[in-house]
């Protein structure tokens, strides 16, 4: 049976990570709590909006209301990486080498990680950002489509047009694919070999989690009853398929996803602090965590494939632990 | 379903440039009225105070992708409120305050449209801030200081001290030409009670009715003095405003003031429906109190553009008279279609 270890925090979760195996949980007020032999608290940003969860330097991006980027890592250390102004950093993304990328208005930015700062001015409001896997590179979700950069190098972006507000995006693990959450209850894909479309439609309720599968295969999302799950294996992607639906329930929606490191699994967090584990292969489910005060908001599996730290709008956050 | 008791209510400010927005906004964040406010601005510009919850924000347009031109939102406004509701602690109500040349019913819509912002907010009034010795120069130079008035609840008629009575009296009858259902205050320096431009429940129609009880009573507004007798004379007093405008502005904006017995449902809601359809586009706002034939309670109803909302308000009064009214506010209004067909939904 899985245990589940409370942490019982004020307010929204934005982000839940394990940085060094230890779990971190990030709030809205800034504060970001770790479970490290008891409850230690550091201070991030004054209002945090934004977080990523940079794996290759195991440390939490975060971005807020006082228009700061930090990097948080295990052990409680919080360096200031970026300053924008007075106006909320609104998304936040780590990339290769060290690279941040963040979004202030219409304008995203890039940290190099020798410190040089680049800017990327638009037409529109940056709404989302996310490193591209291969080289240095990054994406941008706009309204009407999504727009690639290459900071190190000169040279125009690439454009790539969807009408529409995009509002979040993220890149497949083989950087094959390019995936936009949108401001209606669609995702929107892009084959970047050829530009051909994926339209994802369907959805019930906006889209605000993303998770990909093992090396790709699948990618989980939110925004419905169940976790919908598209295929991605072929080379046209989910195009002409239907995806998996997993954890399905009659009275709640999924709000957040979360796919196993190594296995075609996935966790599902529901609006009303539910978590389950759901197998794509024969949809068979486990209960992890019983309803709670509020939405899970944020989860991550940890190295070892034994627990998964998880976050809500509630405050209500915790570890599972599947392995007792 | 969204829970009434935790919205926040928002209440949007429009104006033209040096219409008094700012010195407003400097009340509002500055009095001891006992109530913490979030501002969303489009610049930080002139408000002098030093506050956390001061928001600036690019006005950001989107268009849904469902093929219909007037459903628009503020996609800043979306980002910004959720981001504001994950620490809900901090305030008690959010005002928006939008650039002189902004189109108010997408920051209207966007309370309606966005499923997310609909849930933790719900919009309380639209305010306009008027400057009355510019509003006929505005009028004739922008079709966005007409929609503005059309679109508002509340309309502060700043800088009286700066025109003579009869300019005064001119530019309110323009006003009310453009708007007869908004509450009109005048005022120098931005002065006006806030208790008469924030937490209003405009949007409200329950409330709205309740502050206000002669909601489209299109003639008692003319803030003299009728009693209920006068109802007949109603489109008399219409008229009489026109005509009083018309000599310092084209209205390009125009209401409809209907008026009814009893409504067959049957006919009623596809007609009601079938007008915001094809009309959406031209229809600024709508508001209605409807009498349905074989139901005891009034039924409320307010529209912006394609969006309509309805509701059961409350039992009708053993005096009260069974009738409908409704009230359109927009362009291209065809009134005697309008009319006509309107009539033709009475049981």
């Amino acid at each position: 049976m899985p245990t589940v270890a409370p942490l019982d925090l004020e307010g929204h979760c934005v982000a839940a990570v394990f940085l060094n195996d230890v779990p971190h949980f990030a709030l809205a007020d800034g504060a970001v709590h770790r479970l490290d032999n008891g409850q230690k608290t550091v201070q991030a940003n004054d209002g945090l909006l934004a977080a990523f969860h940079d794996a290759a330097n195991d440390r939490l991006i975060t971005g807020g209301e006082d228009g700061k980027v930090f990097a948080v890592k295990a052990g409680g250390e919080v360096s200031e990486l970026a300053s924008a102004g007075k106006k909320w950093i609104t998304s936040v993304a780590g990339g290769p080498q060290g690279a941040v990328a963040y979004a202030s208005g219409k304008t995203a930015f890039v940290r190099f990680g020798d410190g040089k700062i680049k800017e990327f001015a638009h037409p529109r409001s940056v709404e989302g950002l996310a490193f591209s896997p291969k080289g240095m590179r990054f994406g941008v979700a706009r309204y009407n489509g999504a727009t690639l950069h290459f900071p190190a190098a000169e040279g125009k972006p690439v454009e790539l047009e969807w009408a529409g507000a995009h509002t979040g995006l993220t890149f497949s693990p083989d950087g094959a694919f390019l995936v936009t959450t949108m401001q209606e209850n669609a995702l929107h894909g892009w084959k970047l070999a050829d530009g051909k479309h994926m339209r994802m439609s369907g959805y019930p309720g906006k889209v605000k989690s993303l998770s990909w599968s093992v090396k790709g295969k699948w990618l989980a999302s939110s925004g419905a009853p169940a976790a919908i799950v598209w295929p991605f294996a072929s080379k046209d992607g989910p195009m002409g398929k239907a995806p998996l639906e997993l954890g399905t329930r009659g009275n709640t929606m999924v709000t957040c996803v979360a796919c196993h490191p190594s296995q075609d699994v996935v966790a599902i967090g529901y609006e009303d602090g539910m978590v389950i584990a759901a197998r794509f292969a024969d949809a068979k489910e486990v209960l992890l965590r019983r309803p709670g005060k509020g939405a899970i908001t944020a989860m991550m599996w940890d190295k070892e494939e034994g627990r998964i730290v998880f976050g809500s709008a509630a405050g209500d956050c915790g570890v599972i632990d599947i392995t007792a | 379903m969204s829970d009434a008791q935790t919205q926040i209510p928002v209440t949007v400010l429009t104006g033209y440039l040096g219409a008094g927005k700012t010195t407003l906004l400097n009340r509002i964040l500055s009095e001891n009225h006992g109530k913490r406010y979030a501002v969303i601005v489009n610049e930080f510009g002139e408000i002098g105070i030093d506050n956390d919850l001061i928001v600036e924000s690019d006005e950001e347009i989107y268009e849904m992708n469902n093929g219909c031109v007037c459903c628009t939102v503020r996609g800043d406004l979306i980002r910004v409120v959720e981001g504001l509701m994950k620490r809900p602690g901090r305030f008690d109500a959010i005002v928006v305050e939008t650039t002189g040349l902004a189109d108010p019913v997408p920051v209207a819509q966007t309370f309606f449209m966005d499923d997310d912002v609909r849930t933790k907010t719900k919009l309380d009034a639209v305010v306009a801030l008027v400057d009355a010795k510019h509003l006929p120069l505005r009028l004739k130079d922008s079709k966005e200081a007409e929609d503005q008035i059309a679109f508002a609840d509340v309309v502060v008629l700043n800088k009286t001290d700066l025109v003579t009575p009869e300019e005064l009296e001119k530019v309110e009858a323009t006003i009310r030409a453009i708007n007869p259902a908004a509450k009109i205050h005048r005022t120098q320096r931005s002065g006006v009670a806030l208790e008469e431009v924030l937490d209003r429940g405009a949007f409200d129609l329950s409330r709205a009715l309740e502050n206000d009880p002669h909601f489209l009573d299109a003639h008692d507004y003319d803030h003299d003095h009728h009693d209920h007798d006068h109802h007949d004379h109603d489109g008399h007093d219409h008229h009489h405003h026109h005509d009083h405008a018309s000599d310092i502005h084209d209205v390009t904006v125009k209401s409809v003031s209907l008026r009814g017995g009893e409504m067959d449902p049957k006919k009623f809601f596809p007609w009601i429906e079938k007008v915001t359809q094809m009309e959406g586009p031209n229809i600024l706002r709508l508001k209605g109190i409807i009498a349905l034939k074989g139901d005891e309670d009034r039924y409320v109803l307010q529209g912006v553009h394609m969006i309509l909302e309805g509701d059961h308000q409350r039992a009708w009064k053993d005096d009260e008279k069974h009738e409908s009214r409704l009230v359109f506010i927009g362009r291209d209004l065809d009134a005697e279609r309008l009319r006509k067909s309107f009539e033709a939904c009475q049981a």
